[in-house]
């Protein structure tokens, strides 16, 4: 297997007549790297992967893989395998015939490609199953398949357009841990595209997220999930409370904001805005509803609600609160065996970490 | 269980002797409706009986006996009927079965066999010495393959030829269609622009309203070998040709009428198919390095086989059996088929000898179609789709 090379995208735009479904997207992927492009449908992210692909020709900039400009080459002349939504499997060809159809393309033989085919259904664990037919295989079979016949033509960079979509939850799962070990066996650079946050943070390196053709931010899960960079990836990745306000006061890298309904609340700066806000700012704070806890702290992360209403959910409680003026909050519990168990219409008061807490500029939200 | 796999079980278990005995209730419903209602529309069907040489009485003993035995193996699969009848209703359930059945009696079995029993019997215009009108006879079949009784050649040379090369011919419009819509229809079917195709298919569809003898006409004013036909004119003035190319006994009137006669035939089942073809299929095989040539052999073509057969079965059939074409547009030299059939039938009121002859062009063609399905492992079923 060819070891991993780095995927740049430097400066791409890409329109379809006026509308511009990709805007300055610049991205450095590192050789060998799983990264993933994160973001609702609709939002670019596989206009992108046809970019890098090379079925469509971004309108601006330059795609460069391994270092080499890729514009001008067709999908057939680029060092890339891409791997569909609906997998695109041929029906009426044999799984070995499906998995080494590259190879047939480059001129092999019919035996040279039967024992690569054995190969990778030994790497896919379906060994023997060559001669069946696409529709005899169940959905995770087919998915495996269909990662073997991408690897097959031993590309340097794999392309996946949310290829675990059509699966059921348990397969899902079990299929994204199944990616990642394939990835670090065969080393090459994956580029996953994805609306799933929880796929996202699991398998990759690197996420970038991406709104409305606009990439929102590029970092590891942690940088994504603990310090989001707009309003929009706080409330797209994961579940969020969100306080609305001004900012009140800035002390280095917290500030404290007076919100529109909870009163004052005092958090972290998001490290992107740090030194970007001023007094009297228009904010948005997020809390997550796990790092929530019942209880008085301290008062300018004390904030009280009333109970709407709990839901068991195996894991975790999740507490629906209202806040004062009718705002909506989450928290979280997980469940130690101990139900929390608040009555309905009791008031509460709840605190948080203001080190869990992130504050920035106010801009969209991710749309329910 | 639902209704589904009753009836794929039914389908599965091939319950072929089930259909016969339904076949024979319904051939009995309309026997007694016939007698009941038109009488005199049964005197054939006796003559036939007594030309097999056997009492009518026993004729009807044994049909009766026949229905007895079908009401009793019907009874044996009550549970498939009464689920039939519980998901259509009685009433609804009675005229399906009524109306397919009356279908396949009337509209298929019936004049099929009334030509074969047709083609068996002499002409009675001209009987040999000895011969009688109700008596069965080869004849017929012989005179096609022999010709007339002392006749210098061995064989019937000129009606042969003339069969063997409209299937060959029908074979070659059949081909020529399909060159020139699989393109066609791969266009019309993955391009994206919906407006544009729409209006392209049913600009395709237009000229079909008008009726194929007239459009046979409207092509011999196209072709016609003189300086007021449409293209020898424009050729001429444009000094291309001094004289006027006689595209009607070169045959190419012909073909190109018998081709345009039946393209739409070939053009939408295979537009069809190809359009159900997931576009991400042909994506995958271009991701994978595959030529064009490689990604129509592999992905499309197979994809489209079944639609492919359907239509080549349906242009090679129809046009090897078309008349108004080669009646318009033939050469003066160069005869079909059915115009051989049309002459026995109305130029020598030979009906029985038309008969055999299309009898003849009936099996043939279908037994070369059948051939090339074997060969191409294309299924029946497939072209039903």
């Amino acid at each position: 297997m060819s070891s991993g090379v780095d995927v740049n995208l430097e400066n791409i735009w890409i329109k379809f007549g006026d509308f511009v479904a990709v805007r300055e997207a610049n991205v450095n992927i590192k050789g060998g790297d799983f990264f993933s492009f994160l973001g609702p449908s609709g939002c670019g992210k596989t206009t992108i992967l046809r970019a890098v692909s090379g079925f469509l020709n971004p309108s601006e900039g330059r795609v460069l893989i391994g270092g080499k400009d890729m514009a001008g080459l067709g999908p057939n002349k680029r060092p890339t395998a891409l791997i569909f939504q609906n997998l695109a499997l041929f029906p009426l060809m044999k799984i070995w015939e499906n998995i080494t159809f590259s190879m047939e393309v480059a001129g092999a033989s019919a035996v040279e490609r039967r024992k690569r085919a054995d190969e990778l259904l030994d790497m896919i664990a379906l060994p023997g199953q060559g001669d069946k037919f696409p529709s005899e295989l169940s959905g995770g079979q087919k998915q495996r398949v269909a990662i073997a016949r991408a690897l097959c033509a031993e590309p340097d960079v794999l392309l996946l357009d949310e290829p675990l979509s059509a699966l059921d939850l348990k397969l899902r799962q079990h299929m994204r841990t199944e990616l990642r070990e394939i990835q670090q066996r065969v080393g090459i650079t994956f580029i996953y595209i994805t609306h799933d946050q929880g796929e996202a943070l699991t398998m990759s390196d690197s996420v970038a997220v991406m709104r409305a053709g606009v990439i929102d931010q590029i970092g590891d899960g942690h940088a994504v999930y603990d310090t989001p960079a707009t309003p929009f990836v706080a409330s797209f990745v994961g579940e969020n409370n969100v306080f609305r306000g001004k900012v009140s006061a800035i002390n280095g890298d917290e500030a404290t904001i007076t919100s529109n309904r909870s009163g004052e609340l005092l958090s972290k700066i998001t490290p992107t805005a740090v030194g970007k806000m001023k007094v009297g700012d228009d904010a948005m704070m997020f809390v997550r509803p796990e790092m929530l806890q019942m209880g008085e702290g301290d008062a300018k992360s004390t904030i009280s609600a009333k109970v709407l209403n709990e839901e068991f959910e195996g894991n975790t409680y999740s507490i629906y609160l209202e806040g004062e003026g009718g705002k909506q909050i989450k928290m979280a519990m997980p469940n130690l065996g101990n139900d929390p168990h608040k009555a309905k219409g009791d008031m509460v008061s709840f605190n948080y970490n203001a080190n869990n807490a992130v504050v920035m500029p106010a801009g969209d939200l991710a749309s329910e | 269980m639902g209704k589904s796999n009753r009836y794929s079980e039914f389908i599965r278990e091939n319950k072929f002797l089930l259909l016969c005995a339904i076949f024979v209730q319904f051939l009995a419903i309309e026997i007694v409706l016939l007698v009941l209602l038109m009488p005199e529309a049964l005197a054939p069907f006796i003559e036939i009986i007594e030309g097999f040489g056997l009492p009518v009485d026993f004729f009807i003993g044994i049909l009766v006996g026949l229905w007895v035995l079908s009401v009793f193996y019907i009874l044996k699969f009550y549970h498939i009927f009464a689920e039939f009848f519980r998901n259509n209703g009685v009433v609804m359930g009675s005229i399906l079965f009524f109306l397919v059945s009356f279908w396949i009696i009337f509209l298929i079995l019936l004049p099929q066999v009334s030509m074969l029993d047709y083609s068996l019997h002499p002409n009675p215009l001209n009987l040999d010495a000895g011969e009688r009108a109700d008596e069965y006879t080869l004849k017929n079949y012989k005179y096609l393959i022999f010709g007339p009784e002392g006749a210098s050649d061995a064989f019937n040379k000129v009606d042969l030829k003339v069969f063997v090369r409209t299937i060959i011919a029908a074979m070659a419009v059949t081909i020529m269609n399909l060159i020139l819509c699989y393109p066609l229809a791969y266009f019309l079917a993955q391009s994206k622009g919906g407006g544009f195709v729409r209006l392209l298919v049913i600009l395709l569809i237009v000229p079909y309203w008008i009726n194929e003898i007239l459009r046979a006409f409207a092509l011999r004013i196209i072709f016609a070998p003189s300086e007021n036909g449409l293209i020898n004119g424009i050729m001429m003035k444009m000094g291309l040709i001094d004289q006027a190319y006689d595209f009607i006994n070169a045959d190419i009137a012909l073909y190109a009428g018998l081709g345009y006669a039946y393209i739409l035939l070939m053009l939408f089942p295979m537009y069809n198919v190809i359009e159900s073809l997931d576009r991400n299929q042909i994506e995958a095989a271009r991701d994978m390095g595959a030529s064009w040539t490689r990604i129509h052999r592999r992905v499309v073509i197979p994809h489209a086989k079944p639609g492919i057969a359907s239509g080549m079965t349906m242009v090679f059939m129809l046009s090897a059996g078309a008349l108004a074409a080669p009646q318009v547009l033939g050469g003066t030299s160069s005869l079909w088929f059915t115009q051989l059939v049309y002459q026995w039938f109305n130029g020598t009121l030979n009906w029985q000898a038309g008969a055999a002859y299309a009898i003849v062009l009936l099996v043939a063609s279908i037994v070369i179609v059948l051939f090339f399905m074997k060969i191409f492992k294309v299924n029946m079923g497939d072209i039903g789709k």
